[in-house]
């Protein structure tokens, strides 16, 4: 069965019956994206369930051809990596358009259009991950831009729109980095045995050690703004806080993770040696992350902005994780990029819930919410703790393997990123006592708790959070084949620990 | 002296043939044809006679030769791209130039005057923009194919002639047009003549007027080289001219700006197919042997036009001129398929002339539409909220900004990929890496007007978009498809070009 292109299929027939149905009914266009984005994570899972864990080749391969004469295909396949993040991003979907039920009703534009953006960004956010073939991958990492810049900019609050063109032109000037240097691969595979975008042929291309560095920045550079990594991260913020809760969980929870996961797809294997050389200066980057974001995020003032924050500091983590290169650090990366899709999904739908009730997204605005709403209060305080990666929650264990992996080969790096768990319990703590102990501030005592629908929308990420912060072997399994793959194809051998030896 | 007979060949030029025969025609029925009658009359004819164009053009395909009009025309597979090229966009310019709204009712008269007036009171129209425009196209096809010198210029001339008068033809702001079309003329006739005398030096240098001739005393080596530079440098601002490119771009602005929106969409696009069509085959077989001494200025002048032109149009706040702007940075990227001297550049230098055309065409489609009483609004900030006035309009002309700009799945993107990938493969880094970047500061200007069409509220002072004709609609959607179906799914075209495009000699 073509289990992958029936996957980016199913939210574009979903987005065509929506697009199909009269404006004025909205509650129909709502079902339809419901039901839509249910069925992607259904089949999602159903595929998953063949995934054969030990093969560490690409699976569920398909291959069209597309633009022959540039030697193009439309070639889909996944591994764990893949795999996961798709996972991820599916059961996420119907996360999204259940609790921003009513997220579309203050945009530019009708609330079908909304939802047949989601859908059609449903489709790319499959493709971008299952794309085997760069041509396709590049199609699809530009154009998915698109709807998010329209989610952004037609449905947003605020500066929606500055923030919209913000986020459009750094993604754009990263990809057309890219794009240079996917050109300079396509012309010398073009020399070396005839015109190919398969990753495969290309990762096998002879090229001089100059060369492969400066494409391997083209490629880099476009996935640190993706990602973001300090310094390419200032659109990140605005982006997060103009958005819908919704629009910003798909941009956080899954759009940068395509930063992360082109590191890992593209600069390791296609540049071996590039990434090497580059090791040292990205290692320093992504702790200046995890502490720079983690400052940012003590300071910050915005609830939204605040949770951008602390994804800067996480991405800090997760690029650390990829290119400490040892397979617990590349494992826990992976994991990492997993369970922040949900934590940060929780903390963002919670505290867009918050807004939407009290009409602000200062933090200093809330206050003894635990009392008026105690459900929404205990739904924010376990994002709170899986953000800062309490033992029990599913972070703690990926930031806990990114750590003891990254600290056998990069023992300063290590303990550096441990302040930012120290951080973390600051920047998170701190608006948890202010929103949601104390005494009740004036204006918040008529604070509704949360409806059925928002509880059923809140009640699988949290579990996922719990459930796997207990248990993550299931995950694990998948994920740890894979990223042993990885870092031998890059020629490392995990150092053997010396304490405890003697 | 003996006077030998022409031998043409009927059928390879019937394409070409037609057309001036419609023309002819058109100028008749000028004379003849009730004023009533004129306007249906002349669009029917005219259509007809680019319809029947085209399908010779689709039947001589796959021909060639080198003696269809007695060595001075060559027929070959990329003659047949370019003329297809030209024709298509052509006929969707002629649904623009059907709308009478866009054209003074009388030439002659001076702007303000009492004729002026009672001509516009009696419903005069100008009809004679479509014989104009069938000559102008003529011309056109005429240019890139053209294979001795004095064929080039008489080609050159042909199709300049007609649209300077054109440019002059607008209804609203009838000095400023007059203004732009005699400017139009003069910087046309400077480069004209910096044509003529580039012709004569590579006559001096070769002793032949045939590009046969010329190419070979090039790969011979045997002439004066000063001859040669001299020669090859004039000629090329004679055509650098015509695509606009920087430092000879400064009359596009004002062109683009003054001229009917019809005439520039007509100009911008098919002036840049026939221009680039005629450079491809110079560069490409006369020229090929003296690479070493003109790459280097062709590279500096691409690199100039693509930075010049998207810096600038940034500063733009009328639509037309930022597409002027826009378009001199199209010339530079245009210009990278000339360096590329390879045939995946000549595929994609056809490739992204077609696109290119057809999305400029939807463009200034898309700006004929946008007006208030005194006719069309080109202040960019008037546009804004247009996505709430007129979706359509609004939607259309963002996907043909999302494609000037390269986005993935419009055919802007697949050009460039293509013209860039082919100037890499003959080494011209800097100018792809500067069209990379370039196109990211373009993209900021393309994205700023789908700013203002979306994400701005409108302001109330009149701006309306007018409900499309049946004509105009067609043009917009039109080109909207080919523009979409090139982006998503090129293989076709794209295998259509790489088997035809190959230059005979």
């Amino acid at each position: 069965m073509k289990w992958l292109s029936l996957l980016m299929l199913l939210p574009l027939a979903g987005a065509a019956i929506i697009a199909a149905l009269p404006k004025s009914n909205e509650k129909a266009a709502k079902q339809a994206a419901l039901a839509t984005t249910l069925a992607v994570m259904a089949a999602t899972i159903a595929m998953a369930v063949g995934f054969q864990r030990d093969n560490v080749d690409l699976q569920f391969v398909e291959s069209y051809a597309w633009i022959p004469s540039f030697g193009i295909n439309f070639a889909l396949g996944v591994d764990a990596i893949a795999l996961v993040l798709i996972l991820m991003s599916t059961i996420l979907a119907p996360v999204v358009v259940l609790a921003g039920w009513n997220e579309a009703h203050g945009g530019r534009w009708s609330v079908k259009t909304f939802y047949v953006l989601i859908l059609v960004l449903e489709t790319m956010m499959i493709g971008v991950f299952a794309a085997t073939d760069l041509f396709l991958f590049y199609v699809i990492f530009e154009a998915m831009l698109i709807p998010v810049y329209f989610l952004i900019g037609g449905y947003g609050t605020g500066e929606r729109s500055a923030a919209a063109v913000k986020f459009l032109l750094y993604s754009l000037f990263g990809g057309l980095l890219m794009l240079a240097s996917i050109i300079a691969l396509y012309v010398m595979s073009g020399a070396q045995g005839g015109h190919t975008f398969d990753l495969d042929k290309l990762s096998q291309l002879q090229m001089s050690s100059t060369t492969q560095n400066l494409l391997f920045l083209g490629f880099f550079i476009a996935f640190a703004i993706k990602a973001p990594v300090w310094p390419f991260h200032t659109w990140l913020p605005d982006a997060a806080k103009s958005a819908t809760p919704g629009t910003s969980v798909l941009l956080l929870g899954v759009l940068d993770k395509v930063g992360t996961f082109g590191m890992i797809r593209y600069c390791l294997t296609l540049f071996p040696e590039a990434s090497k050389t580059f090791t040292p200066l990205i290692m320093v980057l992504a702790v200046i992350s995890i502490v720079y974001g983690a400052f940012l995020a003590i300071g910050a003032k915005d609830i939204k902005r605040l949770i951008a924050y602390t994804s800067i500091s996480h991405f800090g983590f997760i690029t650390m994780g990829i290119f400490a290169m040892t397979s617990q650090a590349q494992s826990g990366a992976t994991l990492y990029m997993f369970n922040h899709g949900f934590s940060t999904a929780a903390l963002f739908l919670v505290a867009g819930w918050m807004i939407a009730r009290r009409g602000s997204s200062t933090i200093s605005d809330f206050g003894g919410l635990q009392r008026v709403t105690p459900v929404m209060a205990w739904s924010f305080f376990i994002a709170g703790m899986s953000s800062l990666a309490l033992p029990g929650l599913s972070s703690f264990v990926s930031e806990f393997l990114v750590l003891v992996g990254t600290f056998t080969r990069y023992p300063v790096h290590a303990i550096i990123a441990t302040f930012g768990i120290v951080l973390a319990a600051l920047y998170i703590l701190i608006p948890v006592q202010k929103a949601l102990h104390g005494p009740t501030t004036a204006g918040n005592e008529n604070l509704k708790d949360l409806n059925l629908r928002e509880k059923l929308a809140i009640a699988p990420v949290i579990a996922i959070i719990v459930v796997l912060g207990f248990y993550p072997s299931p995950l694990l399994n998948v994920i740890n084949p894979a990223a042993k793959h990885v870092i031998s194809q890059m020629g490392f051998t995990d150092p053997v620990p010396s304490i405890g030896d003697k | 002296m003996t006077f030998t007979a022409p031998v043409l060949s009927y059928t390879l030029l019937s394409p070409i043939l037609i057309l001036l025969g419609g023309a002819l025609i058109g100028v008749l029925v000028e004379a003849f044809v009730s004023k009533a009658l004129r306007p249906v009359v002349q669009l029917t004819l005219t259509l007809g006679t680019l319809m029947l164009s085209l399908f010779q053009v689709w039947r001589i395909r796959g021909e060639q030769s080198l003696t269809a009009a007695m060595g001075s025309l060559v027929i070959d597979g990329p003659a047949v791209l370019l003329q297809g090229s030209i024709l298509v966009i052509a006929i969707i310019s002629i649904f623009l130039i059907a709308d009478a709204e866009q054209f003074t009712p009388l030439a002659a008269a001076l702007p303000g005057s009492a004729e002026e007036r009672e001509a516009a009171q009696s419903g005069n129209q100008v009809t004679e923009v479509y014989p104009l425009t069938l000559f102008a196209v003529s011309g056109m096809m005429i240019f890139p194919i053209a294979s001795d010198l004095i064929m080039l210029f008489v080609a050159l001339e042909m199709l300049s002639l007609p649209l300077y008068l054109m440019a002059g033809l607008s209804r609203r702001r009838r000095l400023a047009s007059q203004e732009s079309a005699l400017k139009y003329f003069l910087l046309g006739s400077f480069a004209s003549a910096f044509f003529l005398f580039g012709a004569a030096y590579l006559y001096g240098y070769s002793g032949s007027i045939t590009f046969a001739g010329i190419r070979e005393s090039v790969i011979g080596g045997s002439g004066n080289d000063v001859l040669l530079l001299v020669g090859m440098a004039f000629l090329t601002i004679g055509l650098l001219f015509k695509v606009g490119a920087v430092p000879f771009h400064s009359w596009s602005p004002d062109v683009y700006q003054g001229a009917p929106t019809p005439i520039t969409a007509f100009m911008a696009a098919a002036t840049k197919v026939a221009a680039f069509g005629a450079m491809l085959r110079i560069f490409y077989t006369v020229f090929a042997n003296a690479e070493w001494s003109w790459t280097p200025i062709i590279s500096a002048i691409a690199i100039i036009s693509m930075v010049l032109g998207s810096l600038v149009a940034i500063s733009q706040r009328d639509v037309k001129r930022m597409l002027a702007y826009s378009s001199i940075a199209h010339a530079g990227f245009l210009l990278s398929g000339i360096i590329a001297l390879n045939k995946a550049g000549l595929d994609a230098t056809i490739f992204y002339l077609f696109a290119y055309g057809v999305a400029t065409v939807g463009g200034f489609a898309v700006v004929t539409l946008v007006r208030d009483s005194s006719g069309e609004v080109t202040d960019l900030n008037r546009w804004k909220g247009l996505g709430k006035r007129s979706p359509f309009a609004a939607s259309a002309f963002a996907l043909f900004l999302l494609a000037f700009a390269g986005i993935p799945l419009t055919s802007g993107f697949i050009g460039k990929f293509s013209i860039f990938s082919a100037a890499y493969e003959n080494g011209a880094t800097a100018v792809v890496i500067t069209g990379v970047l370039s196109s990211a500061i373009a993209a900021f200007f393309y994205i700023r007007v789908i700013v203002l069409m979306f994400f701005t509220d409108a302001v109330e002072d009149g701006t309306a978009v007018e409900i499309p004709s049946i004509l105009t609609r067609a043009t917009v959607v039109i080109s909207a498809v080919i523009t979409l179906v090139l982006g998503i799914y090129p293989a076709p075209v794209l295998d259509f070009i790489t088997d035809l495009a190959i230059f005979i000699r």
